[in-house]
């Protein structure tokens, strides 16, 4: 009943071209940006910062980028966590260097740094493609986090092989280092991300996104019809690991403070990235929102009720989210290759005509 | 400097040997991606839960003991046997057809005319879900695998090459069963598929799965076999690393490094798997040694990856493989 656009007239363009041209999805979209940014400063603590808000924000924004990467641009990548550790070394890297840099300033140069390795590494995505290419970013993932670990320069030397975050400020308020307050971390993520996202949805409607979007779909037709397929495969590259850097710097100073390549970036985190947008939905904004949402929440709540409610022990918990993880995958394939995005979509057309099934 | 030389042709010996057992794993992989296309993730994994399951029947562990004892609060662990090698090994290779089946029945089935790259990602969710299973049912902890097989360097073989050349090459005993093993399965494999009637409907369905049906074979049913087939060719593979480094998480990592075998060898060929295995075994080990102590070592972590990727930018298709033909 509430789902209609019946009475909602498009009368000037950028009227009819807007992301959300019915005005429910409008309204909703307004009340969750008040909700994230309004409400949930105000109500959040250290356990929810760290254990759902934050990484969830974080790890929107890697899905993000491999969502531009995989989902528009049809690339598959594996070496998302390396993309990651290129991002987080370089943000500590600018941090230390550069100590009256703003934190802001640092985690795009991250990401600048990150999309230079990323146009690197894509460029095999010019001769070979689907799981070859696959593969061939595993030498990303791997040789990446190798490198950190073994050229201390990466590290300044420091005696653990560790890097862990100074404390800087944005407008006076702590966001990185061990005094930051849940709020001022939650808040500074979650702007970071909404700015992104929002810079992210654009890029997919423009000339750019089509171009990926047309690649993916046949590159060879796409090549005939005039997308230049090297521009739109690696400008896909730059700024999939553009994004990906800066979920790496934020993850390395704003969430945990300090890290250790191998352990933060291993492989598990490109598969992880690689699940959230296909459970998501490939090629959608929305979509990696959802699948990272979705397998942040799922480890803590599953946690929660079989250690914390049922008194398991820890192992099983892990085991049983394996299990769960990957039968979920399985079945979101079988069921719905385009992912929880696409159940939206139907819901919405659903409700649409609802009641009437058959109007129309 | 002729120590130094030897020393060499003994690490790249010795690599000879690692490839061998990636050649192994990537042998699973080429099975099942000539028959149905599928490009199949899991193969590391179940070469793991081959090896658990084995471990677990030999050593009479109760499945899902951790489960019960949580779920029930009992404390149950062994049915307190041991089986024979021969049998347990038999047994494993039972539960391997019996995933197959499974796998095609709850999957595969549904999954007919995908694009190949969500074949590929259902069998990383299958990975991930075997490998949270295989943990769940026989425990995660390090298992040490026995079924009797030789293992510590060669005696004779040191000896021998002490007379020749002053110096005693260090080959593991293992190494070489493996090696051995390794040939009789192509042997094996080659002469089922091209002789026996099963083998040659392999090879059809794998030409064109439209003609394939289209003279009575059943898709589903070769699928299966293949799916049992790579079961076994993984569960070989699963012994042979287990016998050498026991039986733990690190074994489904050997899938990831049986990739860039596959991409220099080519994707459909037997012979390619083999010798791409020997060259990155040999080529992994030998950099290392040559390299590793000037850029800081460990370098087998990536080597492989690297060699490929510049590999396939030349030559996409691999070695052995087919020319790759596309159309609009």
């Amino acid at each position: 009943m509430f789902y209609r656009e019946t009475g909602e007239f498009r009368t000037s363009y950028p009227n009819d071209s807007q992301t959300f041209p019915i005005k429910f999805d409008r309204r909703l979209y307004y009340i969750m940006l008040f909700a994230a940014f309004g409400v949930i400063p105000f109500l959040i603590n250290d356990y929810w910062a760290n254990a759902v808000f934050v990484p969830f924000l974080i790890w929107a924004m890697a899905a993000l980028g491999l969502n531009l990467l995989t989902g528009y641009c049809g690339q598959i990548s594996l070496g998302t966590g390396g993309f990651m550790a290129v991002g987080a070394y370089a943000c500590y890297k600018l941090m230390t260097a550069f100590p009256e840099m703003s934190i802001i300033l640092c985690i795009m140069f991250a990401g600048v740094i990150t999309a230079l390795v990323g146009i690197l590494f894509g460029l095999p995505s010019l001769r070979i493609k689907g799981f070859y290419l696959a593969v061939a970013t595993l030498a990303a993932q791997f040789f990446l986090v190798w490198l950190f670990n073994k050229v201390p320069w990466f590290y300044n030397y420091s005696s653990s092989g560790q890097i862990s975050a100074p404390e800087r400020t944005v407008l006076g308020v702590a966001v990185t280092g061990s005094f930051t307050e849940a709020w001022a971390k939650y808040l500074f993520c979650l702007t970071m991300v909404f700015v992104f996202a929002w810079v992210a949805r654009n890029l997919t409607r423009g000339a750019i996104g089509r171009s990926w979007m047309a690649i993916r779909d046949m590159d060879i037709a796409a090549e005939i019809i005039g997308v230049n397929p090297m521009k739109a495969k690696l400008s896909a590259f730059a700024l999939s690991s553009f994004y990906i850097g800066m979920a790496g710097a934020m993850f390395f100073a704003n969430y945990l403070g300090a890290i250790e390549a191998t352990e933060a970036f291993g492989i598990n985190q490109s598969f992880l990235v690689l699940f959230m947008i296909i459970i998501g939905g490939l090629g959608s904004i929305a979509g990696s929102f959802i699948g990272a949402a979705f397998l942040v929440l799922m480890p803590v709540l599953l946690k929660n009720i079989l250690v914390g409610q049922m008194g398991w022990n820890t192992a099983i918990a892990t085991h049983l989210e394996f299990i769960i993880i990957g039968g979920l995958i399985v079945l979101v394939l079988i069921v719905e290759p385009h992912g929880m995005a696409q159940l939206w979509r139907v819901a919405k057309e659903k409700l649409r005509l609802w009641p009437f099934p058959h109007a129309s | 400097m002729l120590e130094q030389l030897l020393f060499g042709i003994e690490v790249a010996l010795n690599g000879l040997m690692t490839g061998v057992l990636y050649a192994l794993v990537a042998l699973g992989f080429v099975l099942i991606f000539k028959a149905s296309g599928v490009f199949n993730y899991a193969q590391g994994v179940m070469a793991l839960f081959a090896a658990l399951t084995l471990v677990g029947f030999q050593n009479g562990q109760i499945p899902f003991a951790h489960l019960i004892n949580a779920v029930l609060g009992t404390n149950v662990h062994h049915f307190g046997w041991h089986l024979p090698a021969l049998l347990s090994v038999v047994m494993a290779l039972a539960s391997m057809v019996l995933l197959a089946v499974i796998v095609e029945r709850l999957m595969l089935k549904y999954l007919i005319n995908q694009e190949p790259v969500i074949l590929f990602m259902a069998t990383i969710g299958l990975a991930y879900f075997l490998e949270g299973f295989g943990d769940m049912m026989w425990g995660s902890e390090v298992k040490k695998l026995d079924i009797g097989l030789p293992v510590g360097p060669s005696d004779s073989i040191e000896s021998f090459t002490y007379d020749l050349f002053g110096y005693g090459f260090f080959i593991d005993r293992l190494d070489i069963v493996a090696a051995i093993v390794a040939a009789l399965l192509v042997v094996t494999l080659t002469v089922f598929s091209q002789y026996s009637k099963i083998g040659r409907a392999l090879r059809a369905v794998a030409d064109d799965h439209q003609a394939a049906l289209s003279v009575g074979i059943s898709l589903r049913f070769i699928w299966v076999v293949v799916w049992s087939i790579a079961g076994f060719v993984a569960l070989v593979a699963g012994i042979m690393w287990g016998a050498k480094s026991g039986v733990q998480f690190s074994l489904s990592l050997i899938a990831l490094k049986a990739l860039p075998v596959l991409m220099l060898g080519g994707f459909t060929s037997i012979p390619g798997a083999i010798v791409g295995g020997l060259i990155i075994g040999v080529g992994e080990k030998l950099f290392d040694f040559l390299l590793g102590p000037i850029i800081g070592g460990a370098t087998e972590n990536w080597f492989a990856y690297v060699l490929a990727l510049l590999f396939l930018v030349f030559r996409p298709q691999g070695l052995f493989g087919e020319r790759i033909i596309e159309r609009v």
